[in-house]
């Protein structure tokens, strides 16, 4: 099994809250009466194992971030990227969703996930917080192209339940695919991850495909081998107990 | 007597026995490209032996007149004439890039299958095609991804001169202002005259000459070119 990070919002907030009531009732010397405290019923998370292929030939992918949510969406089709798919979308990096409202935890996956690798990676949530889940990674031999799961039910899977998915490669469309020379951050330039500025559509669409100077486009610091097709990625989503 | 006769026949002797299977449809069509756009769309709604189109066979007229030039009017007559539910143009004219049209309401009535054309532009003869998916009877929401075929009846010459008449060589137009001029011409040696996934366009980033008027950096596509959300209801 891998290991990874888990970034819990909630959780940190509650050991904050812990320690706080700690220090007062420290502080608090008029009571020397010990409290008593209802036992409460143990609570049992739900756990998930969700197991990523990364399909494409020579594309790296950015750590799988697996963003647990309530209702909304990651990406829509049509309308502008958040900031945070821009940054994850160009730089491959998805910490921007933690500090958004409605977004519980933010989970990310060991490394890059490599051309031909599978990683399996577990969640584990307080039943009260199970809601969505979104997965998103980057292309890094690429501008902007990301690939993911968008708001799924994931309250919907039963125990043993697995679920099975494709995704394409989507164009956050906030930087023109130049594939030029320091604009990349993967190993095929070593270039640029984030910029600010939006000179391409500025609308998320699937993604036409990289050029790359094998066809033509003569500044395009790609080969034949960094194309892809659809789909790009395998996603398998097992609730475990 | 002919066939089709026969099986009207039997479509009619089937309803009166079983109960009709009628559902009410809301539809959504979504443009994934990056910069081509769908001319006026059609919507059918038919049994389970009627086509707009079928891959691997070739097109029909109608099929052409709309792959080549974007007009869906032969198509609509066709299907009318087979007594089946047609949606013309949605979108009321073309559905740009990342656009979406939503709330198309269809009551299938005693419909089975649904089949969605719209021609891809700039392109000689590309068309996003859903041919006879058959309607689920579960209510839900279902989600289609829909390819870009190749209706096969004209060379991808990549050449913007206004063509859009069947047969006539050449694209129509770039409805986003983004062709180019003075291609030589991309020289298109298949062979395949059936409809067929389209190999997707190539361009160059030649605006004013180059062997394509189309911008390789703007008109490419992979499948899927469009998402279709169908909610039975």
């Amino acid at each position: 099994m891998n290991t990874f990070n888990t970034l819990a919002r909630k959780n940190l907030l509650l050991a904050s809250a812990i320690s706080a009531s700690l220090m007062l009732s420290a502080c608090s010397d008029n009571d020397d009466k010990p409290e008593v405290v209802p036992p409460t019923p143990p609570v049992v998370n739900q756990d998930y194992t969700v197991t990523v292929t990364n399909l494409t030939a020579n594309q790296p992918m950015s750590p799988i971030t697996l963003i647990a949510h309530d209702d909304i969406t990651t990406w829509q089709i049509g309308a502008p990227a958040s900031l945070a798919l821009e940054t994850l979308a160009e730089s491959g990096d998805g910490s921007l969703f933690l500090p958004m409202t409605d977004v519980d935890s933010v989970t990310v996956g060991q490394g890059l996930l490599m051309p031909g690798m599978t990683e399996s990676i577990k969640l584990s949530i307080l039943p009260d917080d199970v809601d969505s889940l979104s997965i998103l990674t980057m292309l890094v031999n690429t501008n902007d192209a990301f690939a993911g799961l968008n708001d799924f039910a994931l309250d919907t899977l039963t125990v043993n339940q697995t679920v099975s998915f494709k995704s394409i490669a989507y164009d956050a469309g906030t930087e023109a695919n130049s594939e030029t020379k320091g604009s990349l951050p993967g190993p095929a330039d070593g270039g640029e991850g984030f910029n600010a500025l939006r000179d391409d559509v500025d609308r998320v669409h699937a993604h036409p495909g990289v050029i790359s100077q094998d066809d033509g486009l003569s500044d395009s610091v790609l080969s034949a081998s960094h194309r892809f097709d659809n789909p790009v990625l395998a996603i398998k989503i097992e609730r475990t107990q | 007597m002919n066939l089709k006769k026969v099986s009207m026949i039997l479509v009619l002797n089937g309803l009166m026995l079983a109960p009709t299977m009628a559902a009410e449809l809301e539809i959504s069509i979504t443009n994934l490209t990056h910069g081509n756009h769908f001319t006026p769309i059609l919507i059918t709604a038919h049994d389970n032996t009627s086509h707009q189109f079928q891959a691997g066979e070739m097109a029909t007229p109608a099929l052409q007149k709309m792959a080549e030039g974007g007009n869906i009017a032969d198509l609509m007559s066709a299907a009318t004439g087979n007594n089946e539910l047609v949606v013309a143009n949605p979108a009321s004219g073309m559905l740009a890039p990342g656009g979406n049209v939503d709330s198309i309401m269809l009551d299938t009535q005693a419909m089975t299958h649904l089949s969605i054309v719209a021609m891809v532009l700039p392109t000689n003869d590309a068309f996003i095609g859903l041919d006879a998916w058959e309607i689920p009877t579960t209510a839900g929401t279902y989600t289609i991804n829909v390819n870009a075929y190749d209706a096969g009846t004209e060379a991808n010459d990549e050449i913007i001169n206004g063509g859009g008449m069947p047969g006539t060589p050449g694209i129509p137009g770039a409805p986003g202002m983004d062709g180019g001029t003075n291609g030589t011409g991309v020289s298109d040696t298949s062979g395949n005259d059936k409809v067929h996934i389209h190999p997707g366009v190539l361009g160059d980033m030649d605006i004013a000459g180059g062997s394509s008027d189309l911008d390789s950096r703007i008109h490419r596509w992979l499948n899927p070119v469009a998402r279709v959300v169908v909610q039975v209801k």
